[in-house]
């Protein structure tokens, strides 16, 4: 499914964090969103998942302007992953992942089998079906962000939000989780701090700075050396790879 | 399996342990009638109650029919639907406040409550029973209203809410002791100390009445919102894009646990121990999900009040110890051992 962002507009009191993004984000789609501390991903994100209303512009959603839609109906086709959320509640993986079929369930609904195979698929997807009499409390940072990963699934969503789900994980899990995102059959639109790993998973990226988007485009286009230096202040190599069109960037300690 | 899993084996369980807890109940019920400074057979028990629902015609001394039906039985039922309330109003303040300390006192409710209350007690504002009561509930609420201002409506996410409860209860504490160490006697103090604590003493059947109709609205209100309270587990954020109206949400439940916490207390006083400890119990029992833990917490609350009560007026000879006193006591060391059988395993 499609995701349009028409010139929107945020902020908090006075100061604005948001202002101008237009973005198109085509189905089957995996989208990076990078910028330094402060650029408006994480507000961006928000606004296009409808959690938070923009001030002004729409975005629309397979043809649909999501401020006209409910926020249940809207749950049953968007999901939202946030970075390495808790709990204290002593829950087991089944139970997290269950969470997923909230927006399908009525108050008092029972089981049902379609919500059943939600919740098997999704476990599958993730690779954590052995695990899901597991408590929550006892599994690592990789396997609660698969496990997030997995509620977000179970929504059964076209499109997928993922607020920099590789945060505080090694690079192994880190990579995991992103062959994850990249392989699931849906449109997924992924803010992302490292630049090498936005390079290898997305198919297009958005780069913003100060709440604006500065560039947007292929991999190869959009991480050059010149915008490492000017929107992220760092040197760095960039050295071209053709054939994958996926850049490697090195960077520099002078 | 896990207790929590929607599978038919575990709505048996909840299922055994709902029927459970209400046999208990029945007989704890049937014991508080029967026990007290005079006691009374449990088989006249049983006849006077038939006798009053005009389901039998048997002989039994009018004293006996008297104490069973005006003051025995419908002092265990408000005990019973305190007990359930309180336990309800932690458990959802648990959840919504993402705070395992949570209860229903939580949002300054019993400090505004208490500071009403020594209005019409130490400063004589209004005159008997019923004034106390509206003094009480006035005072709860104004208490809660406070809090709602200062959280923005409750929309300040949970520690924001939790200080403006703090910031409540330590106004209207400090209102109580100004107002009782400025203007009452010694006996007063001692009135006021122990309404605090709690005491199902004065309760009648117009008691059990309202608190009937407002347990039994809350329960189905806060039911019906069980999954959406699910939902909270990680958050307010992850809740709304799991689909669920937050802000209603918290306002209506923050509203339900508010009016029903200040019409328990404003009836038998500022019971504690029940709510924050009650969820915890059932929650070991039944798991986290919602739908199952406030049917749970209900029975067992209820159940755990009934019998506080009849150790409150056993536990010390020709007096009734306040009931506050007594959850604590029977209830430390029942937690204590829930504490330690759910201790994380390293």
């Amino acid at each position: 499914m499609s995701v349009i962002a028409e010139n929107l507009h945020w902020g908090v009191k006075r100061k604005t964090i948001v202002s101008g993004v237009s973005l198109t984000v085509a189905p089957g789609e995996t989208l990076g969103l990078i910028g330094p501390n402060g650029s408006g991903k994480s507000s961006l994100l928000r606004l296009l998942a409808g959690l938070r209303t923009p001030v002004s512009g729409r975005v629309e959603i397979n043809g649909q302007d999501i401020a006209r839609v409910g926020r249940k109906a809207l749950s049953r086709q968007i999901a939202f992953v946030q970075q390495s959320a808790a709990t204290d509640t002593n829950v087991t993986v089944r139970d997290v992942v269950r969470l997923g079929r909230t927006p399908h369930r009525s108050a008092l609904a029972g089981w049902s089998a379609a919500d059943e195979a939600a919740v098997a698929n999704a476990l599958d997807l993730v690779d954590m079906v052995e695990r899901r009499s597991q408590p929550w409390q006892t599994l690592s940072g990789g396997e609660r962000q698969r496990v997030h990963i997995a509620r977000a699934l179970a929504q059964t969503p076209n499109v997928m939000f993922l607020d920099e789900p590789t945060n505080h994980l090694d690079i192994h899990h880190q990579i995991e989780i992103l062959r994850i995102v990249r392989d699931l059959d849906l449109t997924s639109i992924v803010a992302l701090h490292d630049l090498n790993l936005a390079a290898m998973f997305c198919d297009r990226i958005v780069v913003l700075e100060a709440g604006a988007v500065r560039a947007c485009g292929t991999p190869d286009a959009v991480l050059t050396r010149d915008l490492c230096r000017e929107v992220f202040r760092v040197a760095a190599d960039v050295s071209g790879a053709p054939d994958t069109g996926r850049p490697h960037i090195r960077f520099r300690a002078e | 399996m896990t207790p929590l899993d929607d599978t038919e084996g575990g709505a048996f369980r909840l299922a055994l342990i709902l029927g459970l807890s209400l046999f208990l109940l029945a007989f704890a019920v049937a014991a508080a009638t029967a026990i007290g400074d005079y006691n009374i057979g449990l088989g006249t028990v049983f006849l006077s109650i038939t006798n009053e629902l005009g389901l039998s015609g048997a002989e039994i001394a009018p004293i006996e029919q008297s104490v069973v039906w005006n003051l025995r039985l419908s002092r265990a039922l408000v005990a019973a639907l305190a007990g359930a309330g309180l336990a309800i109003c932690g458990a959802i303040l648990q959840a919504l406040l993402r705070n395992a300390l949570a209860e229903p006192f939580v949002l300054g409710v019993s400090a505004g409550a208490s500071t009403g209350a020594v209005c019409v007690i130490v400063l004589g504002i209004g005159a008997g029973g019923l004034s106390l009561s509206l003094g009480a509930f006035a005072g709860a609420f104004a208490a809660f209203a406070l809090v709602a201002l200062l959280s923005n409506g409750a929309t300040s996410g949970p520690n924001h809410t939790i200080l403006a409860g703090v910031a409540a209860s330590q106004l209207f504490n400090a209102l109580t002791s100004y107002i009782v160490t400025t203007s009452g006697n010694a006996q007063q103090a001692r009135d006021v100390m122990f309404w605090l604590l709690g005491s199902f003493g004065g309760v009648r059947w117009p008691d059990f009445q309202l608190l009937l109709l407002v347990v039994i609205v809350s329960l189905a209100i806060c039911i019906l919102m069980g999954r959406a309270l699910d939902a909270f587990t990680f958050g307010d954020e992850d809740a709304a894009s799991l689909g669920v109206p937050v802000a209603r949400i918290r306002l209506v439940l923050f509203g339900v646990t508010a009016l029903l916490t200040a019409t328990i207390v404003s009836m038998v006083g500022a019971i504690g121990f029940v709510g924050l400890v009650v969820p915890h119990a059932a929650r070991y029992v039944v798991g986290p999900l919602h739908l199952r833990l406030l049917p749970a917490c209900a029975v067992i609350g209820a159940v755990f009040m009934v019998v506080a009560d009849i150790v409150s007026r056993v536990i010390a000879a020709q007096q009734t110890v306040p009931i506050g006193v007594v959850t604590a006591l029977v209830g430390v060391p029942f937690f204590a051992i829930i504490l330690y059988r759910a201790r994380p395993q390293s």
